[in-house]
């Protein structure tokens, strides 16, 4: 049910800016960062923290931002798929994939951006089983995944630096 | 391990065959893409719909008034009012009586279904939205439910719509052939009780989504949304709505998956239209996750009863008898015309030619079906491979040698099938032998008789033949409904050169995924001599760029056909022109133009030529330059409507060419079973492809591996199931299990080209695979079989009902199969 005026003051940094906002309590972060900030490159594919499509990085971890309330992002550093490339320079993360064909429809593929940027920083040299437990929160429909797992490989291969 | 790299070297006008680099990827891979819920209008409410909790009830009353008194709640609509503000229910495909069905946006006077819609409301919030919907209150008096689409056709079943008499949706008796006399001069008759093909759907990850704006301003209804088949939305609601088509304006941009899901939310953008029109507001609905897995649709759950197959001793199959129960679920979205697509393969990949289907599709208290990749076709391959693997099971044949023995050979295309179907071109033989060598076939082979019982573990190989057959011929739909005014099938696409030389294609697809961007601009560039960088194609389907026939959308394995064959017959009448106006610039014969990045010049002389800006300057800024008969003609802006060669189909016979291309798909597997868990890994995995002359190797290998998952993903993990009262058991991603990366294995693909003689470009649609997964599987769990074990005869195969199989013969279960006592005398010894 409604409670009138239950919201809440929060500051935090996304992408490496400082913002504040005022939030309803119960606002999930998804829908903060797409209905009030308007970053729509994060998607919402399940609602239940099941797909992984809502994946952002909170103070250096892998959140499904469909899994935590707005105001819980007070005081975080957020980072989203909007950040990743910095001045239109895709990562060595996007590039694989891109080079990979490791896309189709493209609406799972910023949690999996995200998902594999988190890999990549805490393990540069993942196996291909370790890679496969990193993505498995992370739905996708269009590749069975052949192409995910040999984008990140390709990815650690050529760039592990750049997604550090 | 095959894989198709990215090739970037491209030489001018010739990247088809090429695989370029994919244009979408930049957008999408930086979170830039548009997505139906990202679309956002000035003054929009959130739409929320209230969906029925129970399976089957009659509506006493439905009450807003507790929801509409929250503050920033715009309006709520019920079915009651929606029923007076439509002109007509949504027009149906069956024929009587099933034609009787009067479905509206929102469910009227009774709700069939658990998750039916029985009214929505618009508020200022997503979040007020959904406790607004929450305070709407509905009474309810429950009625009997029937879950079951065989006990739904029985006389005493509960009625869904009583207007109709009957819960039966259609029936019809396919009879191709002889088949009475093939199972009377047949060696021996295998006779299969019941085999049952599951619910399952491809879940895309978007879900639906829409914005819909009834504009007082204009009174046109702007419809921005995800749907896949929007011109097909507009000719069910515009009626219903009281819209005429070129004032119901459909758009889209990127589409998160789709899969012939995304045909069947047009009931939900009819109620939209309506919601909007009465707040004054655009009405902006996304579908959540749970209501997608109650209402959005389901594949086609179908049950073959008393199968009958005539073989001889050679292993030669005749043909086959069968009763095929289709569960349509509670409304007819887009069926029943799922009852003759499925004919379009109706001997599968095998020289059958006796053929008996007596079909009956029934309304039940469950989710309305859609197209889901390899709609309709799937489930009846699936019966194909499941009785020939059951033949060799039974009989002692070899499941390679059987599938060789009755494959339609290399020699015999084009082959017309009993029901006047065209396969156009293949190798199946070939195309098996990659696959089984692909999997290291007889090194399992040979570890399987080693491994013997009593290891705890046993190895099962297993092929999955399909044919995923595109470009269909509506006229098909005249065999459900002789009434219906439709035949052929077509696309458009328009290319034009812009008033600084730019080449630019617009489509009338609605991409999920396929590439369109890119394979379009090979097509385009290659034809008029530039690199597919030269070539813009416009994002998404805008239906006020007029590049639409009443096909237009992305289903059904076509686009490298309808789709490129628009855009190609569109680039070569651009490009004639183009080569007019410069034969008129450079004083020289239209003949001896040549086309070359950009540039027009006169063959032999390079000096003498004009750039495309200079052409387009010539059209569009300097035309009384021109010679008046060819400024009035030339426009440089060129639509082409690309129309397969099709006739209309006798619906007396059941008989015609029914799709135009025929792709194959052939998988093979190895699948290890643990007798005391029944858990099933897959060792290896192999998919071989002919989709004829493939635009871009690497897309296609993408789609196959895709196919490949999902129908692993339902093969073994995915299903929708009822409990007794209608209650959907999986309607989460929690309870759904989708195929994950620890799930998938490996995929190891191959390809063959064999071009199709019918099509533009040699090109075959491919894409939606014909389910060759769940064939390859169960082939597999059935060769892992013994046998006095009970034979596969479920598509779904979860732990459980693998290890009631492996040890339903020690249990004494019964087994579902039998050899005909007739012609047991004849086949002594060989079974």
């Amino acid at each position: 049910m409604v409670e009138a005026g239950n919201v809440q003051a929060i500051e935090f940094t996304v992408n490496g800016e400082r913002r504040e906002a005022t939030v309803a309590s119960r606002q999930l972060l998804v829908h903060f960062l797409r209905d009030s900030l308007g970053m729509k490159g994060t998607h919402i594919g399940c609602d239940t923290g099941s797909c992984g499509a809502c994946s952002v990085i909170v103070d250096g971890r892998l959140v499904k931002s469909c899994m935590m309330l707005a105001p819980q992002a007070d005081g975080c550093e957020i980072e989203t798929i909007e950040g990743i490339a910095k001045d239109g320079e895709l990562t060595a993360v996007q590039r694989a994939f891109h080079e990979e064909h490791g896309l189709q429809c493209g609406y799972c593929t910023p949690g999996l951006v995200m998902a594999a940027t988190f890999l990549l920083r805490r393990n540069p040299q993942p196996s291909e089983d370790e890679i496969r437990r990193a993505v498995r929160g992370n739905i996708c429909r269009c590749t069975g995944y052949v192409n995910i797992i040999r984008s990140i490989e390709r990815a650690a291969r050529n760039g592990a630096e750049e997604a550090a | 391990m095959s894989t198709t790299p990215a090739d970037t070297a491209v030489e001018i006008g010739r990247s088809i065959g090429v695989s370029v680099p994919r244009r979408e990827d930049r957008r999408l891979l930086q979170g830039q893409g548009e997505f139906a819920d990202d679309v956002w209008m000035h003054r929009q409410g959130y739409a929320h719909f209230v969906r029925s909790p129970h399976a089957h009830a009659r509506i006493v009353s439905v009450d807003t008034r507790r929801a509409l008194a929250l503050d920033g709640v715009y309006a709520a609509l019920t079915g009651e009012e929606v029923k007076e503000l439509c002109e007509s229910p949504f027009f149906q495909i069956a024929p009587e009586p099933a034609a009787k069905i009067a479905e509206y946006p929102l469910a009227v006077d009774k709700v069939r279904y658990h998750g039916d819609a029985v009214a929505v409301v618009l508020a200022e919030t997503r979040e007020l939205a959904r406790d607004a919907a929450g305070l709407v209150d509905v009474e309810y008096e429950l009625l009997p439910v029937v879950v079951d689409g065989v006990a739904a056709a029985e006389a005493d079943a509960p009625l869904l719509h009583e207007q109709v008499g009957t819960n039966v949706a259609w029936h019809g008796v396919f009879d191709w052939g002889d088949v009475d006399w093939a199972l009377e001069n047949a060696d021996h008759v295998v006779e299969i009780d019941h085999l049952h093909f599951h619910r399952f759907s491809s879940t895309p990850l978007e879900c639906n989504a829409a914005v819909v704006h009834w504009d007082p301003g204009t009174d046109t209804v702007q419809v921005k949304s995800n749907n896949q088949m929007p011109m097909f939305a507009s000719m069910v609601i515009g009626p219903t709505l009281g819209v005429a088509s070129n004032r119901l304006l459909f758009a889209s941009q990127d589409i998160g998956g789709a899969f012939g899901n995304k045909i069947g939310s047009y009931p939900q953008i009819a109620a939209l239209a309506l919601l909007s029109r009465k707040a004054g507001r655009p009405a902006k609905w996304t579908e959540y996750r749970t209501e997608h897995m109650l209402s959005c649709g389901h594949g086609n759950e179908r049950t073959f009863l008393d199968t009958r197959v005539a073989v001889m001793k050679d292993g030669t199959i005749l043909g086959f008898k069968t009763r095929a129960f289709d569960d349509a679920g509670a409304y007819l979205h887009y069926e029943p015309l799922g009852a003759v697509i499925w004919s379009q393969v109706s001997c599968g990949c095998y020289r059958l030619k006796h053929l008996h289907v007596d079909y009956t599709e029934t309304l039940t208290n469950k989710c309305p079906t859609i197209p889901n990749r390899g709609y309709s076709r799937l489930q009846h391959l699936w019966l194909i491979e499941r009785i020939i693997d059951i033949v060799a099971h039974e009989l002692g044949f070899d499941p390679v040698e059987l599938r060789k023995r009755n494959y339609v050979q290399p020699d015999d295309y084009p082959y017309e099938t009993p029901n006047g179907c065209v396969y156009d071109s293949g190798d199946l033989p070939r195309s098996l032998d990659i696959a089984l060598e692909l999997i290291d076939h007889d090194k399992w082979r040979a570890r399987q008789r080693e491994l013997g019982r009593g290891s705890g573990k046993r190895i099962g190989i297993g092929i999955g033949s399909t044919l995923d057959s595109g470009t269909n011929n509506f006229g098909q739909a005249r065999i459900i409904n002789p009434e219906l005014p439709f035949s052929g099938n077509g696309e458009a696409a328009y290319v034009k050169l812009d008033l600084y030389g730019e080449v630019n294609v617009n489509l009338g697809t609605t991409p999920q995924g396929q590439s369109h961007e890119t394979t379009a601009a090979q097509v385009v560039g290659d034809v008029l001599g530039m690199g597919p960088e030269q070539v813009h194609v416009t994002a998404g389907f805008n239906q006020q760029q007029n590049t639409y026939v009443a096909f237009s959308g992305t289903y059904a394995s076509q686009f490298a056909v309808t789709g490129l064959g628009a855009a190609k017959g569109a680039a070569e009448k651009l490009r004639a022109e183009i080569i007019e106006v410069a034969a008129f610039a450079l004083e020289a014969d239209a003949e001896d133009i040549e086309l070359a990045d950009g540039m027009c010049s006169v063959r032999g002389d390079q000096e003498r030529a004009i750039p495309f800006i200079g052409v387009a300057n010539l059209i569009y800024a300097n035309n009384a330059a021109l010679p008046t008969e060819l400024r009035e003609r030339i426009s440089l802006n060129c639509r082409h409507v690309y129309v397969p060669p099709f006739e209309v189909p006798d619906p007396d016979k059941k008989r015609g060419n029914l799709t135009l291309t025929y792709a194959s798909q052939i998988h093979a597997c190895v699948v290890e079973i643990d007798e005391d868990t029944g858990h099933v890994e897959i060792l290896e995995y192999a998919a071989v492809d002919d989709c004829g002359k493939r635009i871009n190797p690497r897309i296609v290998e993408g789609q196959v591996h895709g196919a490949t998952a999902l129908g692993i993903g339902a093969a073994l993990y995915e299903s929708f199931e009822y409990d007794g009262d209608g209650q959907l058991q999986q309607a989460s991603f929690y309870d759904y299990h989708a195929i994950t990366a620890l799930d998938a294995p490996d995929i190891k693909t191959a390809d063959i080209e064999s071009p199709s003689p019918f099509t533009p470009n040699g090109a075959k649609g491919m894409g939606e695979g014909g389910g060759a997964p769940l064939h390859a599987i169960c082939s597999a769990i059935q060769d892992a079989l013994g046998d006095q074990d009970a034979i596969v005869s479920d598509s779904h195969n979860p732990w459980e009902r693998v290890w009631w199989l492996v040890h339903s013969g020690e249990r004494g279960e019964p087994r579902g199969v039998r050899v005909s006592a007739q012609a047991a005398a004849s086949a002594e010894g060989e079974s």
